[in-house]
């Protein structure tokens, strides 16, 4: 099962292993990591899933689809180039070892 | 002496399971107990009407999170048991097998049911479908839908789901609103009318301001035709009846805690007694800064309610900050609205229904309070900001499609107490 690192603001790292074709959303939500909220449940209706996706790693994730890029219109905290919305990322053998960081807040 | 647990949720929906993780996320350590009727996890029900009639996404799709989680995290989850009653001062529930449980804190998440038709022969009609559970869609999904007619009475956004998915099955859908318009009661006649010619395009028979006036059941007790109030008959294969939703709060106002068309609680879910609250579809907040009291039906408000009581059990004073949010799917249309739409609020509406691509702006003194978005996620993400702030705003520039809605704000009117 492939390995995701999810980095919080205080800097602490919580890493967490989940079946292939999970959207890093759900994984994220199951495993109780704190600031990521899903609230829409994958349904790119409310930006509560926002992460900062790890330099190596960005060029790596499937291309954003329109409305994703839209919806990091409405992220409480300021997108950058490394902004992804978890809930778009579904989870690969290839992803094994996948760093992002969580924001301050998501709303 | 020890409780069974403490924290007791009563009711197993998306508000009770959103609630028992927030607490764990916020290490929230006593002991955590959901009791809920149906014979399932928590899940999300917007699907119901959605994806998973359309077969699409199967039951453990729907579940919030995995059967095992709430094993790992000390959540008892009992499902297919219902409680008959709360003694609020022994504080103990009697579930319906007789069992008693204890409890220090009380949550009612008990949601709420579908209107019934008053015709009391409807209710035991086996082709007569109510929508709000797995079971009801399951039973619904058994049911042959090409080419056979149905009749959709109610024009709210279940109602209106339902019927788009029914026409993608190859169904004919007959839609009665006894209201003027569609939507009546949630959004603007513009709005109302897109989804009128939507449907209608659609090849669904809408009839707005039409009642039906009589049902006719076959021997077996089958509807098989429904009479309208525009004097027209209606061959009937199936019946599908959303008109609304009762809050299930019965149970709290025999135990004595207040209701009024739902249970009464403050900002932080908290009750009329203490130690007990309630969150979602069945809690009516009534200190909304002068507003007037209001219960919301919604999956956003469940999951708001969930946070904001985890936060306040958790001895953080945080109500809920973002404006209510909702959307719809209907064929191949998304709306989004986020606010709440008020009769005698300023339009402004942003590019064209015809091209089933507009948003409509809800202003009250120049501030947006609300946003209708069909088929424009950069419009309904902008305006989510600009509710929250609270700002000014130029509804010139806010009527131009070709700007960006984020420049129609002037100024900050106040912010936020």
């Amino acid at each position: 099962m492939p390995e995701v690192t999810f980095t919080q603001p205080s800097g602490e790292r919580i890493t967490v292993s989940a079946d292939v074709g999970r959207s890093l959303m759900k994984v994220a939500v199951e495993n109780l990591v704190p600031g990521i909220v899903g609230e829409c449940g994958g349904d790119l209706s409310c930006a509560t899933c926002h992460v900062f996706v790890d330099v190596p790693w960005v060029a790596k994730l499937p291309p954003m689809t329109a409305e994703e890029e839209q919806m990091l219109d409405v992220t409480a905290e300021e997108p950058t180039a490394a902004s992804r919305l978890c809930c778009q990322i579904t989870l690969t053998e290839d992803l094994d070892g996948l760093s992002l960081h969580v924001p301050e807040t998501q709303r | 002496m020890t409780a069974d647990s403490d924290l007791l949720i009563i009711g197993g929906g998306q508000a009770a399971g959103e609630l028992a993780a927030a607490l764990r996320s916020r290490d929230w350590g006593g002991s955590i107990a959901i009791v809920g009727e149906e014979d399932h996890v928590p899940y999300t029900r917007p699907p119901l009407s959605k994806a998973y009639l359309r077969g699409e996404v199967e039951a453990a799709d729907l579940y919030l999170r995995r059967p095992d989680f709430y094993d790992r995290h000390g959540i008892a989850v009992s499902a297919g048991v219902a409680v008959a009653d709360v003694d609020l001062e022994a504080q103990t529930v009697t579930l319906d097998d007789g069992r008693v449980r204890t409890w220090r804190k009380l949550v009612f998440a008990t949601g709420g049911r579908p209107r019934r038709l008053p015709d009391s022969i409807l209710r035991s009609a086996p082709n007569v479908h109510y929508i709000r559970t797995l079971a009801d869609v399951d039973r619904l999904k058994a049911v042959r839908t090409d080419g056979a007619s149905f009749v959709v009475v109610g024009g709210g956004y279940v109602g209106l789901e339902i019927a788009s998915v029914l026409r993608s099955l190859d169904a004919q859908v007959t839609l009665v609103e006894a209201a003027v318009r569609l939507l009546g009661r949630v959004t603007s006649p513009v709005v109302s009318e897109f989804f009128r010619r939507l449907h209608r395009d659609r090849g669904v028979d809408v009839r707005v301001g039409t009642a039906v006036v009589e049902y006719q059941y076959s021997d077996a007790g089958n509807v098989i035709g429904a009479v309208l109030s525009d004097g027209s008959r209606i061959a009937v294969d199936q019946l599908l009846v959303g008109i609304g939703m009762v809050p299930n709060d019965e149970l709290a106002a025999r135990a004595g805690i207040d209701v009024d068309g739902g249970i009464l609680v403050d900002r932080f879910c908290r009750t009329s007694a203490n130690d007990v609250f309630a969150v979602g579809d069945v809690a009516k907040v009534t200190d909304l800064d002068g507003e007037p009291p209001r219960r919301l039906e919604s999956m956003p408000n469940a999951v708001s309610h969930a946070r904001v009581l985890a936060d306040y059990l958790s001895g953080v004073e945080q109500p809920a900050v973002d404006p209510p949010w909702f959307w719809s799917d209907q064929y191949d249309i998304k709306l989004q609205s986020a606010g709440l739409v008020v009769p005698d609020d300023e339009l402004v509406i942003r590019g064209n229904p015809d091209e089933r691509r507009f948003s409509v702006l809800y202003l009250r003194d120049g501030v947006v309070t609300a946003v209708d978005a069909i088929g424009s996620r950069a419009d309904y993400a902008a305006a989510r900001k600009l509710i929250a702030q609270r700002v000014l705003v130029d509804a010139g520039i806010a009527a131009d499609p070709g700007r960006r809605l984020l420049e129609a704000a002037l100024a900050s009117a106040g912010t936020t107490d």
